[in-house]
């Protein structure tokens, strides 16, 4: 576990590093934070009965959104390790006694957190300070924000755990591009990113709610807006759970076969 | 102690003719070539001895390597490094083992030298007194000092050459595999690299596999080479051997040359 955890406390130092890239993309996080704001006030005045969330569930959800978005883009992809099992390359990590799925698990972790680190601290705190409902509020109780805080634990590993299962495919295909497009595509649709679950329309909401890229953003930004009550809480987790285990095993799984095949096809 | 028998290994190569309509045919049967890259491999290296391992591009050297690094599996033959065969015991095998290519890093690219090596040092295990011991030494005879605290990318090729060789000894391994190590290096990087692996196995007793184009590396280092070409062990002797083979006064390199034309590889 040890070297995994230094490998884990070096990537992060590591990320640390893109301030720029960190600037840019918290000014990009306000702008696009606001004019959602703004989009969805419009439709709010027009009819806030018909609303499916309230509006301050609403802005907190948003703006948790833009300030963890490094945190859980499934864009964010680890070209590196993509590329090394196109190329073969990966084979060479085998000259070290390490385990690679867990490198790479603890990698694409750090990775994640370093890029969420730097950013979401000014967007939470400007967010606070504007006014009610389009601020960003803590309106649930101590121990909903605990589960807040676990489920958000979870859902860094969801994300990583279906990175990792996209990356172990490459082994078996030529170009995992495909899969990664379709991918972001349906995380985007069916995770809450592109609206958040409770707009989308009868059949596909429920539909949505049971894949894996249900239990990335949608449950903890939920959580923390109050929209996913206390009794709603321990089944929503319960399936992070459960796709973390099925995602881990399969990723973990094909990651060995492919490394075995490589091994005896040479590279 | 490394022991090679009978090893084989063949590649399977995927291949069609240019155009359209082959490319359409291979939608449905697909062609595969067999290339065999080691056809009935066996040696045996002493503790302590320091191997050059020649021949053409393609004669089938880093296809060894890769076989005694336990990252590729034979099609048949046995190999037992100390006691192990590589790719049953992959871990247990690589963690004695140093292995440097000289054409690819094994340093990670965007954090400075030391960080890796501490890294290295988790991996590996190695108590915190025996890392420091090798640590320093490594650093006096490589000359590393500020290279250190430099990001690897940002090293010349002399330099994270040097890193690379360190990187591969920080955990103390009895055996060092060195695939093409000067290659590209200045002339005064190749003096410092070949006095270094000298000195390191004159101290310590390592046992070096290299593989290189550069016959002055074999004439500095080797005591016993194998020059191999289409996968077969052409020749095994010192650079005296090969040198007297290929007939007067010709310098290692040309002898060299004379040979593989005359093994027609």
């Amino acid at each position: 576990m040890g070297k995994y955890w230094s490998f884990f406390k070096m990537r992060l130092m590591a990320g640390l590093q893109y301030r720029a890239a960190a600037l840019a993309g918290m000014s990009t996080q306000f702008v696009w934070g606001t004019m959602e704001i703004l989009l969805y006030r419009a439709f709010w005045l027009e009819a806030p009965e018909r609303f499916p969330m309230g509006m301050e569930a609403l802005s907190a959800y948003i703006w948790l959104q833009q300030a963890f978005l490094t945190l859980f883009a499934l864009w964010n992809w680890e070209n590196d390790i993509v590329e090394s099992v196109k190329t073969g390359a990966v084979s060479y990590e085998l000259l070290r006694p390490t385990d690679i799925y867990s490198m790479w698990m603890a990698r694409s972790i750090a990775n994640r957190l370093a890029r969420a680190a730097l950013r979401m601290i000014p967007v939470i705190a400007v967010a606070s300070f504007i006014p009610a409902p389009y601020g960003l509020r803590l309106r649930v109780s101590p121990a909903v924000f605990g589960l807040f805080l676990a489920s958000m634990a979870l859902m860094v590993l969801v994300v990583c755990a279906y990175s990792l299962f996209v990356y172990s495919l490459t082994f078996y295909l030529t170009d995992p591009n495909g899969i990664m497009v379709l991918s972001v595509a349906a995380a985007d649709l069916l995770g809450g990113a592109v609206v958040p679950l409770p707009f989308l329309p009868d059949g596909l909401r429920q539909f949505a709610a049971l894949t894996p890229f249900a239990s990335m953003q949608n449950v903890p930004l939920r959580i923390f807006s109050g929209d996913i009550t206390l009794p709603e809480i321990p089944g929503v987790m319960g399936l992070q759970v459960f796709w973390i285990v099925t995602l881990i095993s399969a990723g973990y799984l094909l990651t060995k076969n492919g490394l075995r095949r490589a091994v005896i096809l040479g590279g | 102690m490394i022991e090679m028998k009978g090893i084989c290994k063949t590649y399977r190569v995927r291949r069609r003719e240019a155009g359209l309509g082959n490319a359409l045919k291979s939608l449905f049967s697909q062609e595969y070539t067999e290339i065999p890259a080691l056809r009935d491999m066996t040696f045996t290296i002493p503790d302590g001895q320091i191997l050059g391992y020649i021949g053409p591009n393609g004669a089938g050297k880093s296809t060894t390597i890769k076989i005694l690094s336990g990252i590729l599996r034979p099609d048949s033959g046995t190999c037992i490094v100390d006691g192990l065969t590589p790719w049953e015991d992959r871990k247990r095998h690589v963690a004695r083992l140093g292995v440097v290519f000289g054409q690819r890093s094994q340093l990670w690219w965007d954090v400075p030298v030391r960080e890796s090596f501490d890294l290295l040092r988790d991996i590996y295990r190695v108590p915190g007194g025996v890392y420091r011991e090798n640590l320093d030494r490594l650093t006096t005879l490589l000359d590393l000092g500020d290279l250190l605290k430099t990001p690897a990318r940002m090293l010349s090729l002399g330099q994270r050459m040097r890193c690379e060789i360190a990187a591969a000894l920080l955990h103390g391994p009895k055996v060092l595999f060195l695939d093409e190590p000067t290659i590209g290096l200045d002339a005064v990087s190749k003096l410092k690299v070949r006095e270094f692996i000298l000195e390191q196995n004159r101290l310590c007793g390592t046992t070096v596999l290299l593989t290189t184009h550069d016959m002055q590396d074999i004439d500095a280092l080797c005591s016993r080479v194998l020059l191999i070409g289409k996968g077969q062990l052409l020749l095994d002797g010192d650079t005296a051997q090969i040198r007297a083979m290929a007939g007067e006064n010709l310098s290692t390199e040309e002898s060299v040359a004379d040979l593989y034309r005359r093994f027609g590889i």
